[in-house]
């Protein structure tokens, strides 16, 4: 009981430092006047919300996310885009995406999805073989449809519920429940990859397993279109907070009794 | 990035379709007016282009003495993009509609099908939008005609001195959709004393014949919502339950193509929605150049006078109450009011009458060179609009049977239009 307190202190401590930066009022000479249209006069349903009490914590990351994408990101992205061939693009694209089926997998049997784990699964290995690797994907064509799931849609699933928005440095866009998917995702993926250690005999193991994760990080970019602020759009920020949620929430479609 | 305005209203635009088209000779299948608004040209109606052109973009510095606030951090200068060929080209201008950068969706097709003509291009974002009232407006306050085609015309400028080095230009054109179209002819008369350009050919492309007058054709589609536009939320939420549980009971693998087309063919929102849903998301898009105005000039209209906002403060409510707020509304507490005070006299319905094609309507008759495409059933313009189209422009116009506003611009034919009017001999 104590710790829960305990930590329950040092996030409020936290928030405060991060939020605290932006309660601070403007300390310049003019002093404010009222504007003529201010939220009070309008009798309507509050839309396109989200639950986001970390929006200063959040807007800083939004903010050091466009830098870091700015600064290192994009031109690292596109100087791979620059070097490698469109073809070789799409293959590799087609090698990160059949590895995430195995994210796709564990998640729809998590999730009790019989008829989605086994197309998923064949899925998995018709790309491996006949798609050389995940290089083509021969499995769309034989009506194996993509499922994409993690484990932030199996915490929905079971009924939880996405928790406060948050924006995740580098990987952007998130929430509190899907930020746990992720880190649990992610341990199961590095589980697995250990236990395989596909480059184990190569002596360079290490090396290698640290080039196919940045490439990784690399080719998980360049298929996002999305570039922080560049709608101009100065409403941006809640725009992809709304779409973000939204999409979730429909995909995640948790067991809904049948209406009569 | 601008089209992230409501993905489940702008994805319809990639709607795989498949509707018999009539039988007057236009492939365009899509009949009603707002249906084809929304779902635009279907994927394989369009003409197919390259991935990737040769582009760049230009980051413009047209107000070097501007400070920009805090709130507008990431704003660095106007922003245009820059299609170039190897060899001694005709250049296009062209103008985004109200509230669309440089890289709208409707702009990058329009460029693509330029550049593949064999053309350089230069797409220029609205003057109704932040980037352009923050970064090129010399008054920061958008909607008047004459100046922001003043403010248009020295970005033009502005692009041109930065690539002239790089690019061998034959003769330079103009073009522009929606209120883009309406500043083209604006630009173009404008051109005829500066003389900077001497442009060859102009389109105007479903442009408003009066400002006020579309706008408030726009803002009576919000009429339709239950309990009218004051009530947006509520209709805004209504809707999205509406979608969210179509799909929860649909069965479908994701938010796609497929998922969206359903919802047309089954008609899951009635021609009243459809239209609010039109009226909504035009507003969502105003709300964006209202607060950037604001802001800029520090007005007191949606926030406080004289309040600094810093990068991390929430300006969701201004959002709320932007968006509430109707062009109407802009118009007579902040537009008028501003250029009133500049041109002492001025009257209301005078002022109206100056953000008109009448009122250069004299020029417009008299230039050979300036030409308007639209449609029939394009809702911001009226019956007498429509006619008054027909009549100033003769020969020049080219009046579609359907499409919409703006829903058949993608479309091939239309493209193939549009480059073909440039390409001519005089």
């Amino acid at each position: 009981m104590n710790g829960m307190r305990f930590r329950g202190s040092v996030v409020a401590l936290l928030l405060a430092l991060v939020l605290g930066g932006c309660a601070t009022t403007n300390s310049g000479t003019l002093t404010e006047v009222p504007a003529m249209h201010s939220i009070n006069e309008f009798k309507d349903q509050r839309f396109a919300d989200v639950s986001d009490p970390w929006e200063g914590f959040n807007r800083n990351m939004y903010q050091f996310n466009y830098y870091f994408d700015k600064y290192l990101f994009i031109p690292v992205v596109t100087g791979y885009e620059f070097v490698t061939p469109g073809f070789v693009q799409k293959r590799i694209s087609g090698i990160y995406n059949n590895l995430g089926e195995v994210r796709n997998f564990t998640n729809s049997l998590f999730q009790l999805k019989g008829t989605e784990s086994v197309t998923t699964l064949g899925r998995f290995v018709t790309n491996s073989t006949i798609g050389l690797a995940g290089m083509f994907d021969p499995a769309t064509s034989f009506g194996l449809e993509r499922h994409d799931q993690d484990f932030g849609k199996t915490l929905g699933y079971w009924g939880a519920g996405s928790g406060h928005y948050l924006v995740l440095p580098v990987f952007g866009p998130s929430s509190l429940r899907d930020a746990g998917g992720l880190a649990v995702d992610s341990a199961i993926y590095y589980g697995i990859y250990t236990a395989v250690d596909p480059f184990g005999s190569t002596g360079n193991s290490l090396a290698i397993d640290a080039g196919i994760s940045v490439l990784g990080g690399i080719d998980t970019r360049h298929q996002q279109s999305f570039r922080y602020y560049e709608s101009g759009y100065p409403f941006e920020y809640y725009l992809v907070r709304f779409i973000y949620h939204e999409k979730r929430e429909i995909e995640i479609n948790p067991q809904v009794p049948t209406k009569e | 990035m601008k089209q992230l305005i409501l993905l489940i209203i702008v994805s319809f635009i990639m709607l795989p379709l498949m509707t018999v088209a009539a039988d007057d000779g236009y492939g365009y299948p899509i009949q009603g007016s707002y249906e084809a608004t929304i779902i635009g040209t279907p994927a394989q109606l369009m003409p197919e282009f390259p991935v990737t052109i040769r582009t760049r973009q230009l980051v413009l510095e047209i107000n070097p003495d501007r400070k920009r606030p805090p709130i507008f951090f990431y704003d660095e200068g106007l922003r245009c993009t820059f299609a170039y060929q190897d060899k001694k080209a005709p250049l296009v201008f062209l103008i985004a509609g109200a509230g669309s950068g440089d890289r709208s969706v409707k702009l990058m097709t329009m460029m693509k099908a330029f550049y593949m003509a064999g053309y350089h291009v230069i797409t220029v974002p609205s003057p109704s939008h932040a980037n352009f009232i923050i970064s090129a407006s010399r008054s920061s306050v958008p909607g008047d005609l004459t100046e922001d085609a003043a403010d248009l015309y020295r970005v033009m400028e502005s692009a041109w001195k930065q690539v002239a080095g790089e690019i061998e230009v034959s003769s330079f054109n103009l073009s522009g959709y929606s209120l883009g179209g309406t500043q083209a002819a604006f630009v173009a008369k404008l051109d005829e004393e500066r003389k900077a350009f001497n442009f060859r050919k102009v389109l105007l492309i479903n442009p408003a014949v009066s400002l006020y007058s579309s706008a408030t054709r726009i803002e009576d589609l919000m009429t339709q919502i239950p309990g009218g536009p004051k009530k947006q939320g509520v209709f805004f939420n209504s809707m999205l339950s509406k979608f969210s549980q179509y799909y929860r009971y649909g069965n479908f693998v994701a938010i796609n193509d497929e998922f969206l087309y359903s919802i047309y063919a089954e008609k899951l929102f009635s021609r009243e929605e459809t239209a609010g849903l039109i009226g909504l998301t035009y507003r969502i898009n105003l709300a964006g150049m209202i607060f950037a105005s604001d802001v800029m000039t520090n007005s007191g209209y949606v926030v406080p006078k004289n309040r600094i906002l810093k990068t991390t403060d929430s300006i969701f409510d201004y959002f709320l109450v932007s968006s509430h707020l109707s062009f109407i509304d802009y118009f007579n507490e902040y537009l008028f009011p501003y250029f009133q005070k500049q041109r002492p006299g001025l009257t209301k319905q005078q002022y109206i009458n100056s953000l008109s094609l009448r009122s250069i309507e004299g020029y417009l008759a008299s230039s050979a060179k300036i030409a308007v495409m639209t449609n029939e059933n394009d809702f911001i313009l009226t019956r007498e609009d429509l006619a008054y189209l027909r009549q100033l422009f003769g020969g020049r116009a080219m009046i579609y049977p359907r499409g919409g506003h703006l829903g058949n611009l993608e479309f091939k034919e239309n493209l193939a239009y549009m480059v073909a009017f440039f390409g001519e001999q005089k």
